[in-house]
């Protein structure tokens, strides 16, 4: 399993990849919100966790459709389900791959966008919100993927399936955030948000293998 | 889950064969349905520890199916297949190539899925002056060749191959069967839907003897029409 | 007898066929009764004057969107574990119908909002719910029709409606957290339990009998609609193989 994580993320790094592409649209969203809404501190700094949050979800969402669609066209996907690794185990190792190549380089660059952004403090939970809230969303988004890695052009309906189960996900974390820009107690999010990670992670390997094995027939 | 990478020089007979050498794969009146139709049924057949036996039969006669369910990437909608899937490696049309990737590592990385090294398997398979290139860099033929080496690095007995000499020269062909012969010679199994003769001991088994009765799989469409 | 008998395709057409005048009629019934009862012979709320009417349609659609999304959810369990093909195709036939009465729902609720709150939307824990509900039955029927072969999509969309299921449950209580303390509480609520009297409760009760049996009618139509579009697409396929 080891083997695949290595291959994707060489995968990801190599030309073509995609790797940063995300980063790069979640500094778009940045840096497009206050052309859009307008330079005033104040209503930025209030914004702020929100904006990024959102950003990081869409950045996320961006490169889901490549996480088995391309295994799909080469065969990878077949020869790996004849492998004696578990279906459960690809998935969880796409979707740790997916992590590391999209959510982990977000969350480390949050705190640069936020001071941009105007937040006045709380960085560091920005961050950390971002870090124990990605690993759900690459989880879910793989759920997303193996439901719709049979169909031709999956991508518009991924986004439509995914984006509902983000909902929790999104309300937990930039909770998290934005107490944790106004000083406030924040151990009730942070709590519930890492259950939400907790869950999501030990039982959506097993719904989307089942996902990839049924579209593989 | 996967073993450390055995990179003895007994490349031919890993620990899992012992028990593989006694093996057979028996398929019984097996049932295959593509795209929820039946298209094939009561198949039977006995392939023995070093022998082959190769599928033919027209185009749309069921060969990739019947391949893909005992592979068991499909259910069977009938019989019994006695070999487990995880005795069986199975080289589709496909060969599950990284264009990014270099033939060494594409390579690498099936060997370690399986968790083995690769050992001389460049060298059999005639591809070490290319070991360093991009995939995307490589013949139709040269693709084809790295995708059956997966075969050798995987350390299974039984080898479904589903039209392996695709785009291989005649020189590549030979070079193919010679591998081939090795395997079987070790004891393995190989299942080969071919046109092409390898030149092998085989005997051949005509699907178009099974091909069913027009019908829907599952009974369910049946039920209504 | 053994209820999955109505499983077979056969025995299920046979029955739903007796059944469908009935429910059907009995819809209509109680619906008229509940509607005209509720519109016309009852007084107006102290408050709300007679904008409180708008509550014979908008609580049993709401009432019936949840449940619609709770038969599925029962059918597609059925569907994976015991493989019965109708259950597949009652599950599909009621999405639509689910989503159109969260519709009414959001729609109504807007209606009444708007003299209430002075409002058309706000966010409000309930409204939000219902716009994801909406979400989710969306990306459900979306999938249904994205796949072509039949038995592929009901094992998805099953696995989905699961999966949704859990984080539909999810989002309701992270909604509700998200909003607290932001809104007004009572005032806003729609949950009108505590004020209700017996005058609007019975014509209510009526109305959401009526909605039930509509539901029933719909997904029992639209069931044997799709039983007889699988009948079809069987004898289509027989055809071009013979």
């Amino acid at each position: 399993m080891i083997a695949l994580l290595l291959r994707d993320l060489r995968l990801a790094v190599r030309a073509g990849g995609g790797f940063g592409l995300g980063l790069a649209f979640f500094l778009l969203v940045a840096v497009l919100v206050p052309l859009g809404i307008g330079p005033e501190p104040s209503l930025l700094a209030r914004i702020a966790p929100g904006i990024l949050w959102v950003g990081a979800l869409l950045a996320c969402l961006l490169s889901l459709d490549r996480i088995f669609a391309l295994d799909r066209e080469d065969g990878s996907l077949d020869l790996l389900a004849t492998s004696p690794i578990p279906m459960e185990g690809v998935v969880a190792v796409k979707a740790l791959a997916h992590w590391l190549v999209t959510g982990l380089p977000l969350a480390l660059a949050a705190p640069g966008l936020a001071v941009m952004l105007q937040l006045p403090g709380g960085h560091g939970w920005l961050a950390i919100s971002l870090a124990l809230g990605t690993p759900a969303l690459s989880m879910i988004g793989t759920f997303g993927a193996a439901l719709t890695v049979g169909l031709k052009r999956g991508g518009l309906l991924l986004s439509l399936l995914v984006l509902p189960l983000y909902v929790p996900t999104l309300i937990f974390g930039a909770e998290v955030a934005r107490r944790g820009a106004m000083g406030m107690e924040l151990g009730t999010p942070l709590a519930l948000l890492a259950a939400i990670t907790g869950g999501t992670l030990a039982l959506l390997p097993f719904a989307a293998a089942l996902a990839v094995r049924i579209n593989l027939r | 889950m996967i073993k450390a990478p055995e990179r003895s020089g007994a490349f031919f007979f890993p620990p899992a064969w012992a028990s593989a050498l006694r093996m057979e794969l028996i398929v019984e009146n097996l049932s295959c349905a593509r795209g929820g139709v039946i298209v094939l049924e009561g198949v039977s057949f006995r392939l023995a520890a070093g022998r082959a036996l190769v599928l033919r039969g027209p185009n749309g006669a069921g060969k990739t199916t019947l391949l893909r369910t005992i592979a068991g990437l499909q259910h069977a909608a009938g019989g019994t297949i006695s070999l487990p899937p995880d005795t069986i490696a199975y080289a589709a049309h496909a060969d599950g190539l990284k264009p990014t990737l270099t033939v060494a590592e594409n390579l690498t990385f099936w060997a370690r899925i399986y968790g083995r090294g690769i050992g001389d398997t460049l060298d059999r398979m005639n591809l070490a002056g290319l070991a360093d290139r991009p995939a995307m860099n490589l013949s139709a033929g040269q693709k084809r060749r790295l995708g059956l080496a997966r075969l050798l690095v995987a350390g299974r007995p039984v080898w479904l191959l589903d039209e392996p000499t695709v785009s291989l020269d005649t020189e590549a062909v030979a070079l193919f069967a010679s591998v081939t012969r090795d395997h079987l010679a070790a004891g393995g199994m190989a299942l080969i839907a071919t046109h092409i003769d390898l030149g092998l001991e085989t005997e051949v088994l005509d699907l178009s003897a099974f091909r069913a009765r027009p019908r829907i799989a599952g009974g369910f469409d049946e039920a209504f029409a | 007898m053994s209820i999955w008998e109505y499983a077979n395709p056969k025995k299920f057409m046979q029955t739903s066929g007796r059944l469908l005048p009935w429910a059907t009629g009995l819809a209509a019934a109680a619906l008229l009764i509940g509607l005209i009862w509720g519109f016309f012979l009852t007084p107006d709320d102290y408050r709300q004057g007679s904008t409180v009417k708008i509550i014979f349609l908008h609580v049993p659609a709401a009432l019936m969107a949840i449940n619609a999304w709770l038969m599925m959810l029962v059918c597609s369990l059925i569907w994976l574990i015991r493989r019965h093909h109708v259950s597949a195709l009652a599950a599909k036939a009621a999405a639509p119908i689910g989503l159109t009465m969260t519709v009414i729902a959001l729609v109504t609720g807007a209606i009444w909002g708007q003299p209430m709150w002075g409002t058309w939307w706000a966010w409000d824990p309930r409204l939000t719910s219902f716009l994801i509900l909406f979400l989710f039955y969306l990306g459900y029927i979306a999938l249904w029709s994205a796949i072509d072969d039949p038995d592929t999509a009901a094992d998805l969309t099953s696995v989905l409606c699961m999966v949704g299921s859990v984080f539909a449950l999810l989002s309701r209580y992270a909604v509700n957290f998200w909003n607290q303390g932001l809104h007004q509480g009572a005032s806003l609520s729609m949950d009108k339990k505590e004020n209700i009297s017996d005058v609007f409760w019975l014509p209510l009760l009526v109305c959401i009998t009526g909605f039930v049996l509509l539901f029933v009618a719909l997904v029992l139509l639209r069931t044997r609609t799709e039983i007889r579009a699988r009948r079809l697409a069987a004898l289509l396929a027989r055809e071009r193989m013979a």
